[in-house]
C-alpha cells in the first residue's frame, strides 16, 4: 500500500475564538453557505448507516445534496447503534434538578478524564436538546409520565436525571427514527442507499478525498464511487479484541484504509471496557452481551470475602460478602463510572475471589431491591434485561444473583478530526464513534447516542458547507487514474488473501489477536506487556499472510472473505493501539498503566506531560508510525483528580 | 463442565449456490456440542470444521447476536427462529436440543425474499415498504420542544409495543401466504397511536399497503402464524389497525 504524500503535519483544530459558550453560535454565523441551486451539484458519500451515518445522510439529502449511503448489512436499519440499551443524555432539565448545558458539558469532560477538547464537548452538550426534539417529532416513543411529558432517569453515575429512554431499546428506537428519515429521502430520490456494499479504500487525488472503492458483497464486484466529500460513519473497532459487545460485522476496515491514505488516527488505545456484561462461558464464545448499566441503580455488586469460595451465592451469609464498590467508594457506591467499576471487578478476580465456573465474574444482586420495592417494580424496570440474561445463562436473576464481568464495549479513539469534523485528509469527515473527539479517555453512559446524532443532525450539515464552497463540484470522476490504482490494489489484495490457502482459519488468528489485546492492551497495561504485544502482533500478522485459509472465490457472496480482510486490518490496528498505550505512561480514564497509580491504586493522570491528544501518522506496514501531539487547552474547567470516594 | 452439557447433533442444512441454483439439503454431523452454545455458535463450529477440511462454509446472515438487529433468519425444524417462543435464532441456545437430534435448517422462503446464497436471502422489499411511507415528514431542525405535545403514557407505551419490530421477516416466513402484514401493520399502528403521525396517516397506510402488494407479498388470512413466531411479540392487532386505517383512508 502506497504511503500518502503527506510528510509534514501542521495542527489546526479550527476551534473558533471567543468565549466557550459562544463558539458554536459564532461559528454557525460565520460558516460559508452553499447556494441552494448549487447544492444539487455536489455528491457526498456517507459510509455507514448507524446513528451518525443515517442522520447525516438524511439531513444532507434534505438540504439538497446528492447523497449515496453505504452499509455492509442487508438493510440500513441493522447498524449496531440498534443494540444500545440504556438511553440518551440531554440537558433539558425537565426534572428541575439543576441540570444545564454547562453541567452536561462539565460531567462529560470530567468523565473523559480531561482528555477531550472543551469546545467540541460544549457544542455536544449544546445541541443535545435539539436531538430530543427531533427524535420526538419523528415519532420515537420515548418513555413518558402519566401526565404525558417525557420521563427521565439517572444513568451511569450522573447526579441529575437527564437520560431519555425507550424501555431497554433506546438505540433501536433512535436508529429507526433516523432510518425512517433516511428512507423518506430515498423515496424523494435525494439519497441512494447501497446495502451489502463495503468500502475497501479511500480514493484521494492530490491528497484530497474524491471517492471510494467498495465491494458489492452479493456479487463480489469491485465498484468505484466519485464524490466531492466522503463522510466516514463506520463506528468503533472494539472487535480488535475478538470478544466484545460489538456486532460480529463491526470492523475498522473503512477507517483503517483512511488512516493508510493519510488521515491521522487519534488516541487508538482509548477503549471502554463496560463493567456489566454476561461472562464468557467457553472457547466457542462468539460475542459478549451487555447488560445495561442502569442495572447498577438497583443491583449491588459483591464477591465472597474469602478466596475460592465455591458455595452457591444464596448460601453465603451477608457478613461473608464483600460489597467492594460500596466499601471502597462510599459516596458513589455501585454507581461509579464504567472504568472504575471494571477495574475493581478485575482486581477482585485477580485476588482469586471471582465467582462462577471460570472465576472471572462478580455478582450483581437484586435481592435487596426486590425486598425493598417488590419483584413487580424490578420487573417493570428491567424485565427485558432479566429475560435476556435468563435466555443466555439459563439462570433466573430474580432468584440467583446475576454474574457479570467487564467486556470491551466502545472505542473513544478514532480518526482525528478538527472542529468541523474533517480529518487531516481534506474532504474526508468522520462522525460518531468513528472519530475521537468528544469522550476523551472514558465515555459516560448514554453519551454515545447523543454524539452520533449530534454529529449527523446538527454539526455536519453546517460545517460541510465551509469545505464544499472551496471545491468545484464533480472535479474528479471514476475514470481518474487514482481510481484505477486503488481498484487494482484492492483486487490484488483479495487475490492474495484467497491464494494463501494456509492451514489456519481466520477465526484462529482473530482469537489469538484478541487474547494478546485483552491480556496486554486491555484493562490494565504496563510497559513490558505492551512491548511484548507489539512483537507478538507483528509476528501474528506475518503468520496470517502466510498461513491463513480463506474459502471461496472473489466474485461471489463470501462472508469469510469479508471477514479475512477485516481481520487483516485488525492485525495492523492492534499494534498501533499497543504503541499508543506505550507512549502514554500516565493512567487516564479507561487507559490504566500499572506504573501510574495513586497509593490507593486508583488511576493517576500526569497533566503536566500528557494533556494532549496522540495522533498517529501512517508511514507503511511494519514501519513505526509518526507520533503527533495536539495539546489540550483548558480555559474553562479546572483539572482535578476524579474522586468517587 | 459435566457430560450432560455435551451433545451430538445431525444437521440437514439448505445449500444453494445462488439465486438461480435449485438448491438441496446437505447432511452434517457435529459431535461435542456444548449446550451453552448459541445456535449460531454451533453453526460457527460447523463452518470452522468445514474450512479445516478446505470445504465451503455455510453462508448465513447474522450481526448483533443479541436479538435486536434482525439479521438472522433461520427456519429451524420448520419454525422461523426455531422452537423457543419470543426468541430470535441468535438467542436460541443448544440446551433446547437433545443428544442425537436431527435439526433441519432452511432460509426464509418467500417470493419477495429471493435466496442469495445458502441461508442468506434478500429482504430489501422491507426497506421499500418503509420508504413508501413508514415515517413522519419532519426535516432536521424543524422540531418543536419535545414536551410541547403531551402524549398519554398509555398511547406512548402502546406505540412502543409496535415500534420494537426488528424487521427480521419471520412473520413472512411463517405465513402460508407470505404476507408482510405484521411488519407493515406494526409501523402503521405505531404511528397511528401518536399525534406526530396524524397529518400523514391516510397517505401513509395507502402507500405502504400498495408497496407491500407490489413486492409480491400475499394477503393476510388471519392465520396468526406471524404473531406466534415473532421474536419480539408484535401483536396481530397491528394488522387489524392497519386494515381499519386503510379502509378509513380509502373512504374519506
Amino acid at each position: 500500500m502506497e504511503v500518502a504524500d503527506k510528510t509534514t503535519f501542521k495542527w489546526d483544530s479550527k476551534i473558533p475564538t471567543g468565549p466557550l459558550t459562544e463558539k458554536w453560535k459564532t461559528h454557525k454565523n460565520n460558516v460559508k453557505l452553499v447556494n441552494p441551486s448549487n447544492k444539487r451539484k455536489y455528491n457526498i458519500l456517507v459510509v455507514g448507516t448507524g446513528l451518525a451515518g443515517a442522520s447525516a445522510a438524511a439531513s444532507l439529502g434534505e438540504l439538497g445534496y446528492n447523497v449515496k449511503a453505504f452499509c455492509i448489512q442487508d438493510s440500513a436499519r441493522r447498524a449496531h447503534s440498534i443494540a444500545a440499551q440504556g438511553g440518551i443524555n440531554a440537558a433539558k432539565n425537565y426534572q428541575n434538578d439543576g441540570d444545564s448545558i454547562w453541567r452536561l458539558f462539565y460531567d462529560t469532560i470530567k468523565g473523559g478524564d480531561y482528555r477531550a477538547r472543551e469546545a467540541n464537548v460544549y457544542r455536544l452538550a449544546e445541541v443535545s436538546n435539539n436531538i430530543i426534539d427531533q427524535c420526538v417529532a419523528q415519532g420515537v416513543p420515548f418513555a413518558r409520565e402519566y401526565g404525558g411529558t417525557l420521563d427521565n432517569r439517572s444513568f451511569g453515575g450522573a447526579q441529575v436525571s437527564r437520560t431519555f429512554y425507550a424501555r431497554g431499546q433506546t438505540g433501536q428506537q433512535l436508529l429507526l427514527g433516523a432510518y425512517s428519515a433516511l428512507m423518506k429521502m430515498v423515496h424523494s430520490g435525494k439519497v441512494e442507499v447501497r446495502t451489502r456494499e463495503e468500502m475497501l479504500d479511500l480514493v484521494t487525488v492530490d491528497g484530497t478525498a474524491k471517492g471510494i472503492i467498495s465491494r458489492n458483497l452479493v456479487t463480489g464486484k469491485i465498484e468505484r464511487h466519485a464524490a466531492d466529500a466522503v463522510l466516514l460513519c463506520t463506528g468503533g473497532y472494539g472487535n480488535v479484541f475478538y470478544l466484545s459487545t460489538n456486532a460480529k460485522n463491526s470492523n475498522v476496515t473503512a477507517a483503517w484504509r483512511c488512516y493508510r491514505k493519510g488521515a491521522l488516527f487519534a488516541n487508538p488505545s482509548f477503549t471502554q471496557i463496560h463493567p456489566t456484561c454476561i461472562p464468557v462461558s467457553g472457547e466457542y464464545q462468539s460475542k459478549l452481551t451487555l447488560m445495561s448499566e442502569s442495572l447498577r441503580n438497583d443491583g449491588r455488586v459483591w464477591v465472597p470475602k474469602a478466596q475460592g469460595d465455591k458455595r452457591h451465592p444464596n448460601e453465603i451469609p451477608e457478613e461473608e460478602r464483600d460489597y467492594y464498590l460500596e466499601r471502597i467508594y462510599p459516596s458513589f457506591g455501585n454507581l461509579v463510572p464504567r472504568d472504575v467499576a471494571s477495574r475493581n471487578a478485575k482486581n477482585v478476580c485477580d485476588e482469586g475471589r471471582g465467582v462462577g465456573e471460570s472465576g472471572l465474574a462478580v455478582y450483581l444482586d437484586f435481592a435487596d431491591a426486590i425486598k425493598r420495592d417488590g419483584e413487580k417494580a424490578i420487573r417493570d424496570r428491567y424485565g427485558n434485561l432479566f429475560e435476556m440474561y435468563q435466555k443466555i445463562t439459563d439462570e433466573n436473576p430474580y432468584e440467583v444473583p446475576m454474574r457479570i464481568y467487564p467486556a470491551v464495549h466502545y472505542t473513544m479513539g478514532g480518526l482525528w478530526v478538527d472542529y468541523n469534523l474533517m480529518t487531516t485528509v481534506p474532504g474526508l469527515f468522520a462522525l460518531g464513534e468513528a472519530n475521537f473527539s468528544d469522550h476523551g479517555a472514558n465515555r459516560l453512559g448514554a453519551s454515545a447516542l447523543m454524539q452520533g446524532l449530534a454529529d449527523g443532525y446538527f454539526v455536519i450539515p453546517y460545517t460541510i458547507g465551509n469545505y464544499l464552497t472551496e471545491v468545484t463540484p464533480g472535479e474528479v470522476d471514476t475514470t481518474h487514474k487514482a481510481f484505477d490504482e486503488a481498484e487494482q490494489s484492492i483486487t490484488a489484495e483479495i487475490e492474495k488473501v484467497l491464494n494463501i490457502k494456509g492451514s489456519k482459519t481466520i477465526l484462529d488468528f482473530h482469537r489469538q489477536l484478541g487474547k494478546i489485546m485483552w491480556d496486554k492492551v486491555g484493562m490494565s497495561r504496563d510497559e513490558q506487556g505492551l512491548k511484548e504485544a507489539i512483537e507478538e502482533i507483528s509476528a501474528l500478522r506475518k503468520e496470517f499472510w502466510s498461513d491463513v485459509f480463506v474459502p471461496g472465490q472473489p466474485a461471489t457472496y463470501n462472508k469469510y472473505l469479508e471477514y479475512a480482510l477485516r481481520v487483516a486490518d485488525f492485525l495492523e490496528l492492534g499494534e498501533l493501539m499497543a504503541r499508543d498505550a506505550l507512549d502514554r505512561p500516565e493512567s487516564c480514564g479507561g487507559h490504566f498503566r500499572e506504573e501510574s497509580k495513586t497509593p490507593e491504586g486508583e488511576a493517576k493522570r500526569d497533566d503536566e506531560n500528557y494533556t494532549h491528544v496522540s495522533a498517529w501518522e501512517f508511514t507503511g506496514v511494519d514501519k513505526a508510525p509518526v507520533h503527533h501531539r495536539e495539546p489540550l487547552i483548558f480555559e474553562n474547567v479546572k483539572l482535578t483528580q476524579r474522586s468517587y470516594k | 463442565m459435566s457430560n450432560k452439557d455435551i451433545i451430538s447433533v445431525n444437521l440437514k442444512v439448505w445449500r444453494q449456490d445462488g439465486p438461480n441454483d435449485k438448491g438441496r439439503f446437505e447432511d452434517y454431523s457435529l459431535k461435542e456440542v456444548n449446550t451453552h452454545m448459541s445456535f449460531l455458535e454451533m453453526l460457527d463450529v460447523l463452518n470452522e470444521n468445514l474450512m479445516k477440511e478446505q470445504k465451503q462454509p455455510v453462508e448465513f446472515d447474522h450481526d448483533c447476536r443479541e436479538g435486536i438487529c434482525g439479521s438472522c433468519n433461520l427456519v429451524i425444524n420448520g419454525i422461523p427462529h426455531g422452537p423457543e417462543a419470543r426468541t430470535a435464532a441468535c438467542q436460541l441456545h443448544m440446551r433446547h436440543f437433545n443428544d442425537g437430534d436431527t435439526i433441519t435448517i432452511e432460509p426464509w422462503r418467500a417470493t419477495a425474499f429471493p435466496v442469495i446464497k445458502d441461508l442468506v436471502v434478500d429482504r430489501n422489499a422491507f426497506d421499500r415498504i418503509m420508504a413508501a411511507g413508514g415515517y413522519v415528514t419532519v426535516a432536521t431542525g424543524n422540531a418543536p420542544d419535545a414536551n410541547a405535545i403531551p402524549i398519554s403514557k398509555i398511547d406512548a407505551d402502546s406505540a412502543m409495543d409496535y415500534a420494537v419490530c426488528i424487521g427480521c421477516g419471520a412473520c413472512v416466513a411463517a405465513c402460508p401466504n407470505s404476507s408482510a402484514s405484521l411488519f407493515t401493520g406494526a409501523k402503521v399502528a405505531q404511528l397511528s397511536k401518536l399525534p406526530q403521525g396524524a397529518p400523514e396517516r391516510k397517505q401513509r397506510v395507502k402507500a405502504m399497503v400498495e408497496q407491500m402488494d407490489k413486492e409480491g407479498f400475499g394477503d393476510c388470512s388471519n392465520f396468526a402464524e406471524c404473531e406466534a413466531v415473532c421474536p419480539v411479540g408484535i401483536s396481530i392487532t397491528s394488522i387489524a389497525t392497519m386494515r381499519t386505517e386503510y379502509v378509513k383512508a380509502m373512504f374519506s
